[in-house]
């Protein structure tokens, strides 16, 4: 008991001045005497003792004893952290870390350890991770403590803030003390104080704390803790529902992407075309055989092997399209039916070509170091090749809404798309523009494929799980412009979203479509639909 | 007198022989299976009977298609849902027929509701233990969906693609719907392990050879009522729909009631299709929603020839053929061979088999009487005629059709 206050008492000293110090030759004085300790409470006295130093070096030490690897010897009082089993078993010098070449291992015993011991190492621990030096390292103890909060840490804490610096960390310790303080016997004052603190922080753990203290304790601090728990809890509705939002423009994204190309050969050729998911798979496929030429010819470029895939994809993808159309479905204008049926053909045969090349299991592409890992903001999580998909499909979409408006390729695509025959009266090459288009559409589905490459499997299967979806967008925005098709992708992909948590995913998704089957009857072609005569040719 | 109505006119000799081939096989497959010993080389083996039985399905399954499609010009991307509901019914009945005999022996429950902790039947499930309620079902389920479906859709005049998408997006649903445990359907593994129909076993070469005695007849009377249907003049009227719907509508009929009557009668047919497909298959899983099927069966269709009887029973038999001998041989091939027929039959002969065999007839007839023809005869699409003129030859693929 004396040893710990003095532990507590020291501890600001150290916090302040103890981690800039050098190693200290007592550390290893110290570490012998776990030779000799004999009982459990001799032991934590020395943990305490090594903790009271406020050295980081202690650090592994104290880790392999609490996981039982920390072995003596009585005899000359050698201490060493084992690692491995058996013969292959490395004897490391509990403080540097390093392997001790010449190290006998005869005679080592376990020093043992018991619950309560491994308790005070854990606490040893954080409170020595909260004098760390990185403020990061300090802010993680601190999330840690909230997160698992432990009432013998006030005090440590308490050190802890004082002699904090930055702002964040020092919020997050406060946070953590309030927590611990809820979990100590102090006066019902301090844990009003305490509860006044959490209510700020809008999260779950904080919640079930709140809660709990809800439920054993009564008057000013009960009512104190219903109102912080309720604040917390509309804190948390609110970022659920800006979490969903989140997922619902992620997916509404790749809709978007994947169901793009199809409204411009939709729109523009009145072509159902049934093998656009295989144009998708061809880009995801392009892109994994480009990642692999790249690791071969130029391995330090690999995180830019998306940037070769793209227009390799685009090209590829676009060459398909515009062979389909010249070999099979400028046979079949003004049949669409047919060409449903023809371009689902195609589609099987493009399916099954992959699977004899790429053979049928799925294939790894790879993420580029800037689209993994993820951040947060708040108390969502933002994966980066999410993030990157929806910028990547805005500028996609940015990119055909110019080529449309500004260009006289797109002038003439929007000619065909209104009226045909007037279009080529004018002196429009229709034919040309419907090749073209086709490509561009299917170029189009290729450059998604090599996005989707990077949240999903690449599988020879890999467009038939879009290809409802697409059309689903399609039919729900309508022909008429690109809009539609940016409002249907994120309202169908929101939507989506909205209903997974009450209804599950798959139920969810059956409401959809059951929703855009009722939406179809009020306005059969969509959102935005041409208008006029030309409409029903 | 029925049969003298049914067979005094409209019935073509190419109709009438597939009836007569279908009764014939209706009575010699089973004697071939079961009187003929299996020494003889002119013995069936039971699992060709099985294998027939379930082509015979599939011709149904593609002729009621064909009474939409081809005569009614609605491509409906989502028939397998009809036929998998159908199939859903009769393998309800066939479940509740196992009784006790189950894994778990509950004497109520199907085993996958034991295995899913229920308590009680759904009551969705009551009256199934009674094969005329099973029946009626077969019937029911696949023809009320189609109604409310066809409602909704034919009266907002949805029509071509988009039809066809939302369609596909109803069997989509179904399949998503009926692969979850909650629905009571047995999940993903659908329903199977069926022990006997009606009191016999289904694993005994007698019944087998019945269901397939039954499908042959059940196909002859779906061919029966639907070349009857379509030389009526409610199916001038399909024809005119699918020809010029709008003019149809002018002419004072109501568009979206002949569609939706044809739709409806097409369901029912795809159902019992579906219930006598599920007890020589012995299973029904959700699988069979996959919109990809329903796709296949188009294919059938139109590798016959739509817009004929013959053709879709033709069709669904030769290309379910292929696919047993392709998928046995060559395996990697047959989704090769499969896309290869989609667009060999778009592309190049819009008409089917049934058309083939018709030009090469014309054109061997022509050499025979050496008559100068006009190279491309104009088809008869001919709403108001009223001679019995062959079905069969209502072409509409040839050319762009009429703006409507």
């Amino acid at each position: 008991m004396i040893l710990r206050a003095l532990c507590l008492i020291l501890l600001p000293l150290l916090l302040v001045a103890g981690t800039a110090r050098a190693q200290d030759p007592s550390l290893a004085e110290i570490a012998a005497k776990f030779a000799t300790a004999e009982k459990f409470d001799q032991t934590e006295a020395l943990v305490r003792e090594l903790g009271a130093t406020g050295d980081p070096a202690v650090r592994p030490l104290l880790e392999a004893l609490g996981e039982g690897r920390l072995q003596a010897r009585k005899s000359d009082g050698a201490v060493y952290i084992v690692e491995g089993s058996g013969k292959n078993a490395k004897l490391l010098d509990p403080l540097t870390g390093e392997e001790v070449p010449d190290a006998s291992a005869s005679g080592l015993k376990k020093v043992k350890v018991n619950n309560g011991l491994r308790r005070v190492i854990r606490d040893t621990l954080s409170s020595l991770t909260l004098g760390a030096k990185n403020p990061q390292a300090r802010l993680s103890a601190a999330s840690n403590m909230l997160a698992n909060p432990d009432p013998a840490m006030v005090e440590a804490l308490d050190a802890a803030i004082a002699a904090e610096e930055d702002p964040a960390v020092k919020q997050r310790m406060q946070e953590a003390r309030a927590a611990a303080v809820l979990q100590s016997d102090l006066p019902d004052a301090e844990k009003i104080a305490a509860v006044e603190v959490l209510g700020s922080v809008g999260d779950r753990n904080v919640l079930s704390l709140l809660a709990a203290v809800e439920a054993k304790s009564e008057g000013d601090l009960r009512r104190a803790a219903e109102r912080a728990s309720n604040n917390i809890r509309s804190v948390l509705a609110a970022w659920d529902a800006a979490q969903n939002i989140w997922f619902g423009i992620s997916l509404g994204s790749v809709l978007l992407l994947a169901a793009i190309g199809l409204a411009i050969t939709f729109g523009v050729m009145g072509v159902i075309n049934m093998a656009h998911g295989e144009m998708v798979m061809l880009g995801a496929y392009t892109t994994f055989v480009v990642q692999g030429a790249v690791q071969s010819i130029a391995p330090n470029l690999q995180d830019w092997s998306l940037a070769f895939a793209l227009p390799i994809a685009f090209v590829v993808a676009g060459a398909v399209g515009i062979a389909i159309e010249r070999g099979i479905i400028r046979f079949l204008y003004g049949r669409p039916l047919e060409t449903l049926l023809a371009t689902w053909g195609v589609s099987l045969v493009l399916q099954q070509a992959v699977r004899t090349i790429f053979g049928p299991t799925n294939r790894e592409v790879a993420n580029p170091s800037w689209m993994s890992g993820s951040f947060e903001i708040g108390q969502m999580a933002i994966t980066w090749n999410r993030l990157w998909i929806v910028v990547f499909s805005l500028a996609v979409f940015a990119l055909l809404l110019f080529i449309f408006n500004r260009t006289s390729w797109g002038l003439h695509m929007r000619a065909v798309t209104q009226n045909r025959r007037m279009a080529a009266s004018m002196g429009i090459r229709t034919p040309w523009v419907d090749a073209f288009t086709f490509g561009l559409g299917s170029g189009v589905a290729g450059i998604a494929g090599v996005a989707l490459s990077q949240i999903g499997n690449v599988s020879p299967n890999l467009g038939q799980g879009y290809i409802i979806d697409s059309f689903m967008v399609v039919v729900f925005g309508g022909v008429g412009n690109l809009w539609g098709t940016l409002l249907g992708a994120f309202s169908l992909g929101i939507a989506n979203k909205f209903l997974e948590p009450y209804a599950g995913a798959v139920l969810g998704k059956i409401v959809v479509l059951v929703l855009i089957i009722l939406f179809i009857q009020k306005r059969p072609r969509g959102l935005f639909a041409l208008k006029g005569r030309a409409v029903e040719a | 007198m029925i049969f003298s109505r049914l067979f005094s006119g409209g019935l073509d000799r190419r109709v009438l022989l597939l009836l007569i081939l279908l009764v014939a096989a209706a009575i010699a497959v089973p004697v071939l299976n079961l009187a003929v010993p299996p020494s003889s080389s002119f013995h069936m083996p039971p699992h060709a009977v099985t294998l027939l039985g379930k082509y015979l399905c599939y011709a149904m399954l593609a002729l009621s298609l064909d009474l939409v499609w081809g005569y009614c010009g609605i491509l409906s991307l989502g028939h397998g849902a009809f036929f998998a509901i159908g199939g859903y019914a009769m393998g309800m009945y066939l479940m509740r027929q196992i009784g006790s005999r189950g894994v778990y022996g509950h004497p109520v429950l199907p085993d996958f509701m034991v295995f899913l902790n229920w308590k009680e039947l759904p009551w969705y499930w009551y009256g199934f233990d009674q094969f005329w309620f099973a029946a009626l079902m077969v019937m029911l389920a696949p023809g009320l969906l189609a109604f409310a479906f066809g409602w909704l859709a034919f009266r907002s005049r949805v029509t071509g693609v988009y039809l066809s998408i939302i369609t596909q997006a109803m069997t989509y649903a179904l399949l998503l719907a009926f692969f979850r445990n909650d629905m009571g359907f047995g999940g993903n593994n659908g329903l199977t392990d069926f022990k006997d129909i009606l009191g016999f076993s289904l694993q005994a070469p007698a019944t087998r050879a019945a269901l397939f005695s039954t499908s042959a007849l059940m196909l002859a009377l779906a061919v029966v009522v639907t070349a009857r249907l379509v030389s009526s003049r409610y199916g001038k009227l399909m024809v005119a729909v699918r020809d010029a719907e709008s003019r149809t509508r002018f002419l004072g009929w109501r568009p979206e009631n002949i569609k939706l009557l044809a739709f409806t009668i097409s369901a029912v047919m795809a159902g019992i299709a579906g219930a006598l497909y599920v007890p020589q298959v012995g299973i029904i899983n959700p699988s069979e929603f996959a919109p990809a099927n329903s796709i296949e069966v188009v294919i059938w269709t139109a590798v016959g020839g739509r817009g004929t009887i013959v053709g879709p029973v033709t069709g669904a038999i030769a290309v379910n053929w292929g696919k047993s001998w392709f998928t046995a041989a060559l395996p990697e091939v047959w989704l090769f061979a499969l896309g290869g027929l989609f667009i060999a039959v778009t592309l190049l002969m819009p008409k089917g088999i049934v058309g083939v065999w018709e030009q090469w007839r014309s054109s061997l007839a022509r050499r025979r009487h050496n008559a100068p023809v006009p190279p491309a005869e104009p088809p008869a699409v001919s709403v108001s005629s009223p001679a019995a003129a062959p079905v069969t030859g209502v072409a509409l693929a040839a050319r762009p059709q009429p703006a409507e």
